[in-house]
């Protein structure tokens, strides 16, 4: 439960960590982009992309193994997707006939392509919050999503719904972990029968952990109003956003990035045009 | 004219049982005040009159001559009246320290450069001025209790209520939490209200009131109350454990004096009387 690092800041002082949380939510964007920009079995492109999250990685002074990590979160995802196309897939050379089922040398192409592109959004995605605290990422999109105020939807609400869920994660993480353990000492079996029989053997986990989370909201809103919270009206930031050479750096690179991909894209049509 | 007033409060959660019936008090300012009860004795729900989190049914509640039953001055209150609540876990609103602690100063639109002043200012009363930039998430009971004190403190109330604040730490969290508001209120001059069902905590005060089924049926000094052994018990809560030992002592013939409440006074004492023989 503990290694789940997605949604988790890894606090340091880096190029990384300095830039703007706005510029780094739009690279991310523009990365994940880039990503799907690449065109089928390109697989240079993706090399591309995943220098860009190493270098990255490396200057914001965060472990890659802890980047990595992300990846284990939505495991089941990837695999899913992957064996959908492995399976669904009857394009191409039949590599392997079991009647109801034929694995082709396209499919399989296909389903390693999948797994690659996730892979690299999900290190992209967990990169931006490993290095983005939770405040400032809700400043950022509260900055972004600033122009939406004006067909009255409710920028600042929104953005401390995220924050506060993002601060919660690992308090509810710890919870969960302490029910599982408290309803095992209690006899309950999670880890034997099929997949329904260990479905319903979580009821009784998600259940306390859904109260418990009530009662966690309910103190959480007396505490904020003892601390005279009352919505965006009048209300200051502590923390200013200011665009820095860091942050044109930044963007420069995930440009760049972009331009690379679409080139390695024509680079192969030029290849194969050429051969 | 007292910093705070309570005159014949009574409030319902759902307008059938009184929580908190006919109550009355008031606490001066720079003053040490327990309110001491078992679990269900309404204290809470007092704590949360205190600063205008609920607002009395009957009855009226003054803070430095703000009304709570004046809408427009229920911010001024809270302003006044900091509370630090039971769970430190559920009352840190951010995951980095400082902006967690200004996030009170941003609540009442404070300027930016004052509020880097306020989290220093805060952050040092308690202790806590190296774990600025950290997680609160990695730090102990204790300390995110004194975090959460720190994000009171930036408000710059007059008083800090401690809704059974230290029940849910380890003795050595609960230490850390106790030396920082007693600091606060002999450096800082601020009054503090400790709500507790810890009878030693009670020790320090200036003044106690015990509340049982949402009354107060004791108050006074806390070697007075503490005389009233048996009104104590009936309201399901226990003498300091050195009081108790001191009075089982007496009652055998051991020649102590009355009124000893802490483990250093009777250690002192039984000292003296080892002595004298």
């Amino acid at each position: 439960m503990k290694d789940v690092t997605f949604g988790q800041y890894y606090p340091k002082d880096s190029f990384v960590h300095r830039m703007d949380a706005r510029i780094k939510i739009l690279a991310s964007i523009a990365y994940i982009v880039g990503v799907f920009l690449v065109q089928s079995f390109h697989f240079l492109g993706f090399a591309a992309c995943f220098l860009f999250v190493l270098i990255t990685t490396i200057t914001a002074k965060v472990p890659f193994l802890k980047v990595l990590k992300s990846i284990k979160a939505i495991m089941f995802f990837i695999i899913l997707s992957a064996i959908l196309q492995l399976f669904f897939n009857s394009d191409g050379e039949v590599l392997l006939d079991l009647s109801f089922i034929k694995i082709t040398d396209l499919g399989l192409l296909n389903a390693a392509f999948i797994i690659v592109r996730i892979s690299l959004v999900v290190l992209g995605a967990s990169l931006l919050t490993l290095t983005t605290s939770p405040v400032e990422l809700a400043d950022g999109i509260e900055s972004l999503l600033y122009p939406l105020k004006f067909i009255k939807f409710p920028v600042h609400e929104f953005a401390l719904i995220m924050s506060i869920a993002l601060r919660f994660i690992p308090t509810l993480l710890d919870e969960t972990d302490r029910i599982i353990k408290a309803q095992k000492a209690r006899g309950a079996d999670f880890e034997s029968g099929n997949i329904f029989k260990r479905a319903k053997a979580l009821i009784p986990v998600l259940i306390p952990l859904l109260i418990s989370s009530f009662r966690r909201a309910d103190e959480l809103a007396d505490a904020m109003d003892a601390r005279c919270y009352s919505g965006s009206k009048n209300r200051t930031k502590y923390k200013k956003m200011k665009l820095t050479w860091r942050d044109l750096i930044g963007t420069i690179l995930v440009a760049g990035l972009i331009v690379g991909v679409v080139y390695l894209n024509n680079f192969y049509v030029l290849l194969t045009v050429a051969l | 004219m007292p910093l705070i007033e309570l005159k014949n409060v009574s409030f319902s959660y759902d307008k059938k049982i009184d929580v908190v019936k006919n109550v009355s008090l008031s606490v001066e300012e720079g003053e040490y005040v327990a309110i001491i009860g078992h679990n269900g004795s309404g204290k809470s729900t007092l704590a949360k009159l205190l600063n205008a989190l609920v607002l009395p049914d009957e009855g009226s509640v003054t803070v430095d001559g703000f009304s709570s039953a004046d809408k427009k001055q229920v911010f001024d209150i809270r302003k006044t009246v900091g509370v630090v609540f039971q769970n430190p876990d559920n009352q840190l609103v951010a995951s980095i320290v400082e902006d967690d602690v200004a996030f009170g100063p941003e609540n009442v639109g404070i300027k930016r450069e004052e509020i880097g002043e306020r989290i220093n200012f805060a952050l040092s009363a308690v202790g806590m001025e190296k774990f600025r930039r950290s997680s609160p998430m990695h730090l102990s009971g204790g300390q995110k209790q004194r975090i959460a004190i720190a994000g009171v403190l930036a408000l710059k109330p007059k008083v800090l209520v401690l809704d059974e604040s230290t029940a849910m730490l380890d003795p050595q969290g609960r230490k850390e939490v106790l030396s920082v508001v007693e600091r606060l209120n002999r450096t800082q001059k601020v009054t503090v209200i400790n709500v507790t069902h810890y009878m030693d905590e009670v020790v320090r005060a200036d003044k106690v009131y015990v509340v049982n089924d949402g009354e107060i049926v004791l108050s006074g000094t806390p070697s007075e109350i503490f005389k009233k052994k048996e009104e104590i018990k009936a309201c399901g809560l226990e003498l300091p454990l050195a009081a108790e030992i001191a009075d089982a002592l007496i009652q055998r013939g051991v020649k102590l004096p009355e009124g000893i409440l802490t483990e250093e006074r009777l250690a002192e004492e039984l000292c003296a009387l080892k002595s004298k023989i």
